[in-house]
């Protein structure tokens, strides 16, 4: 059965409580996001890559699965994915500072190289679309298992490309599992826009190649994302097989710290860009709703950047990893 | 104790580990209603069901990535390559996914998985049906790198390889699988990892080598011995990591050193049995260290001529071990 791609996504049934929590998290990693640029161009952090712009759909996403049951195959600009599902400023600034204790890889792996098995969230590394076969995998366990949890993997557009994309997708509607793969489409692989990477306007077109449902949705409309996220979670859970969600959002930043992309692109077209501004639009419709009160999207910022502000100085405290660990945990005996 | 051929060996070393371990699940082609293309699943379907014995889509990167994610569930998958010579659009995940997923996550994560595949030729199997392509992945740390030569170590090799919390490439020789036959214990054992054996004992001349071609120097050993040579053969079985001690020992011992593969040389596992030797056994060698393995071509023709020109046979060992000898 195929299912039509659709934009036609209302803002009902999702209550005021909810509204405050999608906003609070996406306020959050952004505050968070922000904080990592301001390291690395004080030369603090050697690199940076960066998931503004992209909070819309993750913390859709993430709202709808279920921490301790859920997986997660995550990619580069999942932050707010995983700080939905209880990663912590923390955890990141430790990894952005290459610390001991960095829960994502002890400082071994460049940040945003996500991974912690007390969140179920799988190790991932710098090769794209790797992680969405790992998801039909763990899918395939949880199936086997007769379990009815939920496994989500993210990509970027440009990673839609490769080969493991069609592999994984194939493989994962082949046997009905339970994933939701969640491209986060900015338009841009690093410097290339999407018109010379497909010939299809929207990535979810292919998904009628696979059988399954493929969702374009405006990553900008956070609500939209959150209802669309919340249907095909609950496809998944209930065993009718995976859904391709497309997110149309755009990246505000070059694609890493050490990209500038006004080399690629103009002027005008990053202004428009930054006029679409998740954030700023879904404060303003909380606000007119009366959901947010005066003041109160100022006190939740300054809220977030003191967290941020405890983070940075924890982790600039901690420890460095030592030397001779480089040669730990090749194999399990080295332990 | 039975007889078994090294098929059997291997098809009993799933089998009794799935009723053990029902974590244990077998992904790859063929390898359902079929038995895979040498039978080496036969009936196992039959048995587990067809979730744990799953045919896969003709896609070798989606059989591993499939894998490693249900391994990091939970599972213990043995991912089937049909032929190690198209294992290579694997490769990114082997070597960048499996291989360095517990160093990567600092020990948080692990893939304790099973990748079997048949290599080697004499088989008629032309370029693409013959390789030898072990060296591609001994230079890998994260990755274990088995190969049996005879039944009995098929079955506890694969037992062991299966159990172990890290990713292990179990490579087969398909000529072994009805040619090599051998006493197999039907109650379950194990052959640990990283250990060579010593298949003959001699003092003369050390022959390291693996697969198909221990075979074929235990019978150029014996063609030798008639002359009063002895040499020592010794079954790698392990190629990643090597058993340093075990060929130290050996090599110090004979003073004269063959090692020998069915792969070209070039960058390959006898070229690093040679460096070790080098490095600690200098003082000990009466002779240059002797490599034996197939010419610098792409891979294995498919003519009959073209073929035996290319694979190590007791007659070309022969004719080097009585050079080595003099020497």
């Amino acid at each position: 059965m195929v299912v039509a791609r659709s934009h036609a996504v209302t803002r009902e049934n999702v209550d005021a409580d909810t509204l405050r929590t999608l906003y609070r998290h996406m306020l959050r990693s952004r505050v968070l996001d922000e904080r990592m640029w301001v390291l690395n161009r004080q030369g603090r952090a050697p690199f940076w890559i960066s998931g503004i712009g992209h909070e819309a759909i993750q913390v859709a996403v993430g709202m709808n699965m279920e921490p301790g049951r859920d997986w997660l195959a995550p990619y580069y600009r999942d932050l707010a994915l995983t700080l939905v599902l209880g990663m912590t400023p923390r955890d990141h600034i430790l990894s952005v500072l290459a610390k001991a204790d960095d829960p994502n890889s002890g400082g071994r792996q460049m940040p945003a190289h996500y991974g912690s098995r007390a969140h179920n969230i799988i190790s991932t590394g710098s090769p794209v679309t790797t992680q969405l076969l790992h998801a039909a995998g763990i899918a395939l366990a949880m199936k086997m298992r007769g379990e009815d949890s939920v496994c989500v993997t993210s990509i970027g557009e440009g990673s839609t490309s490769g080969g493991d994309f069609h592999e994984a997708l194939n493989f994962a509607a082949t046997h009905k599992l339970a994933v939701v793969f969640v491209v986060e489409n900015n338009g841009y692989a690093i410097s290339v826009p999407v018109e010379k990477q497909m010939a299809t306007p929207n990535v979810a077109d292919r998904a009628l190649a696979y059988g399954i449902p493929g969702v374009s949705v405006d990553g900008n409309d956070v609500i939209a994302c959150y209802r669309t996220a919340r249907d095909a979670v609950q496809r998944a859970r209930s065993g009718l097989g995976p859904t391709l969600l497309e997110a149309k959002l755009h990246r505000l930043t070059s694609h890493s710290s050490d990209d500038d992309q006004r080399r690629y692109r103009s002027a005008d077209d990053l202004a428009a860009e930054r006029a679409h501004d998740c954030l700023p639009h879904f404060r303003s419709m909380l606000e007119d709703l009366g959901i947010l009160a005066p003041g109160d999207a100022e006190r939740l910022r300054l809220e977030l950047v003191a967290e941020v502000d405890e983070a940075t100085a924890f982790a600039e405290q901690a420890a460095d990893p030592l030397a001779e660990s480089a040669l730990l945990h090749v194999y399990a005996e080295d332990d | 104790m039975p007889t078994k051929s090294y098929l059997e060996a291997i098809r009993e070393g799933m089998r009794d580990e799935m009723r053990r371990d029902e974590r244990v699940m077998i992904l790859g082609e063929d390898v359902g209603a079929k038995g895979g293309v040498f039978g080496t699943t036969e009936g196992l379907q039959a048995e587990f069901g067809e979730w744990r014995v799953m045919d896969s889509p003709l896609a070798e990167s989606c059989i591993v990535g499939v894998c490693i994610g249900a391994a990091l569930y939970g599972m213990r998958p043995i991912a089937e390559i049909q032929f190690q010579d198209f294992i290579l659009p694997a490769v990114d995940q082997i070597v960048s996914e499996a291989a360095k997923m517990r160093y990567r996550s600092n020990n948080d994560w692990g893939v304790p998985m099973v990748l079997r595949a048949p290599f080697g030729g004499g088989v008629h199997g032309a370029l693409y049906h013959s390789q030898s392509l072990e060296a591609m992945f001994c230079g890998v740390p994260g990755l274990k790198v088995v190969v049996p030569s005879t039944p009995y170590d098929a079955k506890g090799l694969l037992i062991s390889a299966m159990r172990d919390p890290d990713p292990v490439l179990y490579f087969e020789h398909k000529r072994a699988y009805r040619s090599i036959k051998g006493e197999v214990p039907d109650e379950e054992y194990t052959v640990p990892l990283g250990s060579a054996a010593v298949m003959r004992e001699g003092r003369d001349i050390a022959i390291f080598s693996f697969g198909m071609v221990v075979h074929m120097a235990l019978e150029a050993a014996e063609r030798i011995a008639a002359d009063g040579f002895e040499c020592e053969v010794v079954d790698l079985r392990s190629l990643r990591p090597l058993d340093r001690a075990a060929i130290v020992s050996s090599a110090r011992k004979c003073g004269k050193v063959m090692v020998a593969q069915e792969a070209n040389l070039a960058v390959s596992i006898a070229s690093e049995v040679a460096a070790i030797v080098a490095e600690e056994c200098f003082e000990y060698l009466d002779a240059p260290v002797m490599r034996i393995g197939g010419p610098e071509i792409p891979a294995m023709p498919f003519a009959h001529a073209l073929e035996d020109f290319y694979l190590v046979t007791p007659d070309k060992l022969e004719a080097a071990l009585r050079t080595l000898a003099a020497y």
